[in-house]
Formats: C-alpha cells, structure tokens, sequence
C-alpha cells in the first residue's frame, strides 16, 4: 500500500529546511522502490520540531522531528515507513503531549490537511458553518457569533457581534468585508499560519461574515513580508471560486459573495483599520479619526466590518461541530474560547499554542515552551506586540485574558508572547519601542511623530549618565504626552513597553560606563 | 538570467511602465496594486514613472509621490542583484538578531537601507518576518531562513546567487 507522508510547507518549516527534506524524502523512496505519496500540509504549529515529517499508518499518524537533510537516508535505513525505533521518533501525534493539551478550535486543521485539498478540507468539517449559515438570518448569525463571546483578536478585543450588528443594521447599497491580516506586531505569526495552512477557512469566515451583514464583497489585505500566505490565499481562491465558497451563487444558494487580495507595503501602522482602508483605497497609510466608525463609513465611505483575521477564520468552526454554546463555555470571564498564543523568541519549545483563555503565562511558556532556548534564566517576556508591556518573571502567573492582564497594564494584543533571557539589555529594548514609532509613526500626531524621536535622545542620555533624574523625570512626562495627545495606539501604548521596562528594570537604565 | 540582462530590465521603459499600470488599472484603489506592479517589472519604482502613473490615474505628481514615499517596501533607485533583509524586531532581538545585524553591516561594509561596498548586495531591515519561533530570521533574495548565525550568513553569502524559490 502507499504510505502517505505528511511534510509541512508552511514558511517557518520551509525557513528550517522542509523543502529540501521533502524532495529527499521522494528521491530516496524512489531510489528504494518504496511507493509514497508526499503530502505537503501547513503547520501543526510545533516549529521546534520542524522539519517535522510524519507517516500515516492505519489513519493514525506518526511524527519524526526536527529532521534535517542528513537524516533522511538513516530514516528509511531504519524503516521510519514501518515505525522501527528512531531517535527522531515522535510516536503517534495525537498524543504528543504538546498537542494533546492544547485546545484546537480555529487551528484544528492547520497542519492536518493539504491547505488547498478542498475535499480534505470538507472531510474535516469545512463548509459546514457556511452551509449551516445559509439557513439562518442575519440577526441568527448575529446572536450567535454573540453567544460564543467571540471578541476581535486582532488587539483590541472588541465584540464582534456588536461590530457586525452596526454594519447589517447601517443601510447602504454596497457593503464591505475586510480581513486584516496585516500581523505587524512582532512575535506573532498565527495569521500567516492559516493563510497557508487552511486558507479556506478564512474565506469560509469571510463568506458568513458578508451573509450577516450583507456585504457581497471582500478583501483580505496581506502583509507584503508573507510571500508564502500570499501565494497560498491567490492559488486558493479559484479553487473556493469552483467549491461554491465563493461566487455568485454559495453553495448552490442565492447568496453572493467574492473577495479579492490586496498586498501591503510595509507600513506597521496600515493594521491600524482605518489605515488599512485609507491604504486599500490607494493613499497614504495616515490613521483617520473616529468617528465616523468603519462599521458605519468605512471602505470607499460604505459600511465595512474590518476583522482580524484569526477572529474571521474562526466563525466557521464556531457555526459547527457543537456549536456557539461550546466555544462560549471555554474561557474564563468576558474572555469566551481559546485563543492562538504564539511562542517565540528565546524559548525552548516555540510556536502556536491555542488554549482557553485563562491559562496563566507560566504555564505557557514553562509547560509548552520549555524555558528559554538559551538555559539561561529568563528575565522579561513581551505580551502583544511592539506596543505591549515588558514582564517581570514574578507576573508570569498572571491569567492570560482581556481583563486579567489589563489589571497589571499589560495586554494580550494579538497573542505574541516573546522571551528574553538575562542577556537582555531593557534599556535598549526600551529605545527601541521609542525608535520603532519614530520610524513608523504615520505623522498626523506631534506627541507620536515628533515624541518618540525625543524619547530616543533622551533614553541614550539617561544610559550616557546626563543629568539622569531630570532625563526619567522628562521621560516619564514624554510618555504621558504620548499616551493622552496620540490619535491612535502606536503613539498611545508605545509608552508600554518603555515605563514597563523603567518600572521593572531600572538598573537596565543607570549609567553603565566604566563598569565591568 | 545573466547580468547583462538583469540590468536591461531595470532600465524604465514607458511601454513596460504602461503594460504594468494596465494590468492593475481597473482595480479599485489601484495605486498601490499599480506600484507593486512597476516594482515586479523594474525592481523599483522610478521617478520617471510618476507623471505616467498620475495621468493613467487621474491623480496628482504630489498624491503619486505622496504615496510612493510612505510605504517602506518602494525601492526609488535600481536594486542591487542580491537582497538581504534582516529582521530587526523583538524575537529575533532576544536570540542576537542584533549581532548577527552588526555583522552583516561590517562584512557587506554597509549601514542598513544602503549596498554592500562591492555594490552586488542590498541590506534592508524588516520588522518581523512571521519567523519569530526560529529566530533570527533574515529574507535572502525573497528567500525566508530560520535561526541564522553570523557564521551561516557568511556561508550563504558566499554562495552563488541562489534563485529565490517560488512558493509551493
Ligand atoms: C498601530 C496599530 C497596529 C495594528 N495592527 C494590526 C494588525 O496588524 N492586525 C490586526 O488584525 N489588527 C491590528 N490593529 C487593530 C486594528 O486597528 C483593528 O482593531 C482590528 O483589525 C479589528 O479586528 P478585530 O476586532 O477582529 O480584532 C492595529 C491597531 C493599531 C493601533
Ligand atoms: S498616534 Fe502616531 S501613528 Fe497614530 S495617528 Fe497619531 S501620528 Fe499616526
Ligand atoms: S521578530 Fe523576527 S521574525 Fe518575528
């Protein structure tokens, strides 16, 4: 019988060597006269294990990682077809413990499936929530996007339901659906992950979005440092075209929706939504005030829900399986579900986490992540991006959920979670979050624009020894100028990461010349 | 494609510039899509390209230029033939990303945003390239590559100029 081999094509795997594993794999079984057929998958999300090859025998399958070039031959040598013992073996991946604890609701068949097999992605419960919306009214879908607690996941954690309601409740002849999936925030890459690993369930969210609010068009505006999720999302949409996910007729009903793909530009502030729609329309990425609320003037001047793109891609798994009750009984508080955490920088066991809310830092980064990847001790994780705040390792028990971490000032952002250990410099990293909005500040606001390069000057002074207690004192007012006169939350929160670092590390700030 | 060749495409021809402007025209909002579209076909976006762009458009020099100079990814000089962009943000900061930064600097003898003294590489930073669980990542000629040490970016600098693989 032909063995089926699974190897991820998703751009961390490929960034590890995934491709060049996947030809050998083919040439060496070739060689062998060994029949496979190598089915390249997106990823489980365990990039500490990847190149991460897996065979399947009798529906189950079976994983060997991180596997490089050089252990390929010894692999078939050893008869991996068979599951003989390996030092790279995994054993079966339902039960590897990493996986099996986690919560997989929006990532179920990220990893699993060929990402433009849409029979696959039928066979694992795709097309459902679409089907299933097709038979309700706007106000259904509504209520129950509602009863899941689903909150945004791009950063700001407001009610999606809310949001929908405004824009199907706005009258207007054309209306809009737009995907953020502008991912800048450093340390986070859960929607790169589904762009390649199940695209159509992003479009499937799209989709049932547009029937909720009435809106027959949409776009997905990617991020131009995703090459690989922009290739995966354009081969996917006429496939979904021919599916009935998409088109003038979904699934054989009346209902109409398309979409297209737009390619940002490398602006960080073009996720901001109302850059982002001033960016799709052909202009500069400068950030518009509200109101009016996109929901009510948004693309073009017309009604337009903007979404994350984890939010979106997760209405479907919502709509099916056992439904919005289920997801809404996950979680803890106003934080309904699971969330896709992602582990990153120096840690152990990186990669994307999806848990319940409520589950504590600790458990996520010493549990799932093993510690740091250095051995050293960890001195300070950033949560939620560039614009989040920099932890002690005494807060790590806090509970990851919206209200949870806005009691200790931090925020959960887009789920990035990123490590340092005692090598880390804070007071660098805390010009650094200065710098960072010096260089992407979208220049409408004189406390963001011209602040942030003043906060750079004056951390260098704080760290050259001058006149030090006048230069906190003028930083820590620079921050509150920043925070109260910033339109938007680039200048607003880039004081996080800065007064966080102060607050916690100050020694990180004193006057280092002539030290050892 | 030879050097010859390579550097003949980066020459602006109104005819190349008009067929790019087309082919995105009917879109709506298409100024962006139309700048990416002259950057696919030059490699950069010429100044030359401005006026055409903004009569196609029925939009200003100033709104065209406007646009052209917020977006960090449009290249207004030719490119060099090999591209490194290291990521310059906070995983990749937390396993020495910065080291690896300082030493591409002094091997290609360049600040960042500038070309290798030999003129054959041009180094860009980039914040985040979604790899931040195999940091430090860095995009060798549109290539993506995980966990890099000064001592790999070495090795791959030397080697030949590797063809950016199209995604699967
Ligand atoms: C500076 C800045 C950058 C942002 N970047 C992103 C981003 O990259 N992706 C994203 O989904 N939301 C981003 N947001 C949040 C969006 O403005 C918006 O809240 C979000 O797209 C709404 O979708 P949601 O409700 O599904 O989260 C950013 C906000 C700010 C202020
Ligand atoms: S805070 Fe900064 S990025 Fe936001 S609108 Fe003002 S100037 Fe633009
Ligand atoms: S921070 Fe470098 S790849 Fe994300």
């Amino acid at each position: 019988m032909t063995r089926r081999i699974f190897i991820p094509r998703d751009a961390t795997a490929r960034s590890l060597g995934a491709d060049a594993v996947a030809d050998l794999v083919t040439s060496e079984a070739a060689r062998r006269g060994i029949a496979i057929t190598v089915v390249r998958t997106g990823s489980r999300g365990a990039m500490w294990l990847e190149p991460l090859v897996e065979v399947e025998i009798e529906g189950q399958r079976h994983g060997f990682g991180p596997v490089t070039e050089a252990d390929v031959a010894g692999l078939f040598e050893q008869d991996f077809l068979n599951l003989a013992d390996h030092p790279l073996a995994l054993g079966a991946m339902d039960a590897l413990p990493w996986l099996a604890r986690q919560t997989r609701v929006t990532f179920a068949r990220c990893g699993v499936i060929d990402p433009l097999d849409l029979e696959a992605y039928k066979a694992h419960g795709g097309f459902a929530g679409l089907a299933r919306a097709l038979g309700l009214d706007s106000a259904a879908i509504i209520s129950a996007v509602d009863e899941a607690g689903l909150r945004g996941r791009g950063g700001a954690g407001f009610p999606t339901g809310i949001k929908w309601r405004t824009v199907a409740t706005t009258p207007a002849d054309q209306k809009y659906i737009v995907c953020n999936a502008d991912e800048g925030d450093s340390g986070t890459f859960s929607d790169r992950m589904l762009m390649e690993g199940d695209p159509f369930a992003v479009i499937e969210g799209m989709a049932i979005a547009g029937l909720a609010v009435g809106a027959t068009r949409g776009f997905i505006y990617i991020r131009s440092e995703y090459p690989d999720a922009i290739a995966t999302m354009t081969n996917a949409l006429p496939l979904a075209r021919a599916g009935g996910l998409l088109g003038p007729a979904l699934l054989g009903s009346r209902a109409t929706f398309d979409m297209e793909i737009r390619v940002g530009a490398g602006a960080y502030i073009c996720g901001e939504e109302t850059a982002l729609l001033e960016s799709l329309e052909g202009r500069r990425g400068e950030v518009r005030p509200k109101p009016p609320l996109p929901a009510v003037s948004g693309l073009f001047g017309k009604p337009t829900v903007i979404n994350n793109l984890v939010t979106l891609a997760t209405v479907p798994a919502i709509l099916t399986g056992s439904g919005e009750a289920a997801y809404g009984a996950l979680g803890t508080g106003r934080s309904r579900g699971t969330m896709p955490v992602q582990l990153g920088g120096n840690i152990t066991r990186g990669g994307l986490v999806e848990v319940p809310f409520g589950t504590s830092l600790r458990t996520l980064i010493e549990d799932f992540g093993g510690g740091t990847a250095s051995a050293r001790p960890l001195k300070a994780v950033q949560l939620g991006g560039p614009l989040g705040a920099y932890l002690p390792p005494d807060a790590l028990d806090v509970p990851l959920d919206y209200e949870g971490l806005s009691a200790i000032g931090a925020m959960l952002g887009h789920g990035g979670i990123v490590v340092f250990d005692d090598t880390a410099d804070m007071g660098a990293q805390a010009r650094f979050a200065m710098a960072f909005c010096a260089l992407e500040s979208c220049g409408k606001c004189t406390p963001c624009r011209i602040g942030s390069t003043r906060g750079v000057e004056v951390i260098d002074r704080i760290r050259a020894g001058e006149n030090t207690e006048a230069n906190l004192t003028l930083l820590e007012d620079l921050c509150a100028t920043m925070t109260d006169g910033s339109l938007c939350a680039l200048g607003g929160l880039t004081a996080l990461p800065v007064t966080s670092a102060l607050r916690h590390f100050p020694e990180d700030f004193r006057d280092t010349r002539g030290m050892p | 494609m030879g050097a010859a060749e390579k550097a003949a495409e980066r020459v602006f021809e109104p005819a190349r510039a008009e067929a790019a402007i087309a082919a995105c025209q009917h879109l709506a909002g298409p100024l962006l899509p139309v700048l990416h579209a002259l950057q696919a076909e030059f490699g950069w976006v010429p100044d030359a390209a401005v006026p055409l762009v903004a009569d196609r458009l029925n939009l200003s020099r100033a709104e065209v230029h406007g646009v052209l100079s917020f977006y960090h990814d449009f290249r207004r000089r030719p490119p060099a033939r090999r591209n490194l962009k290291i990521c310059r943000a906070e995983a990749c900061q937390a396993m020495g990303g910065e080291r690896l930064a300082a030493h591409a600097q002094g091997r290609l003898q360049t600040e960042f945003n500038g070309t290798s003294a030999d003129g054959q590489v041009d180094l860009d930073p980039v914040y985040c390239l979604g790899n931040c669980a195999a940091a430090p990542a860095i995009m060798l000629d549109g290539r993506l590559i995980g966990r890099v040490t000064p001592a790999r970016l070495d090795a791959l600098l030397g080697m030949p100029l590797a063809q950016a693989e199209p995604a699967r």
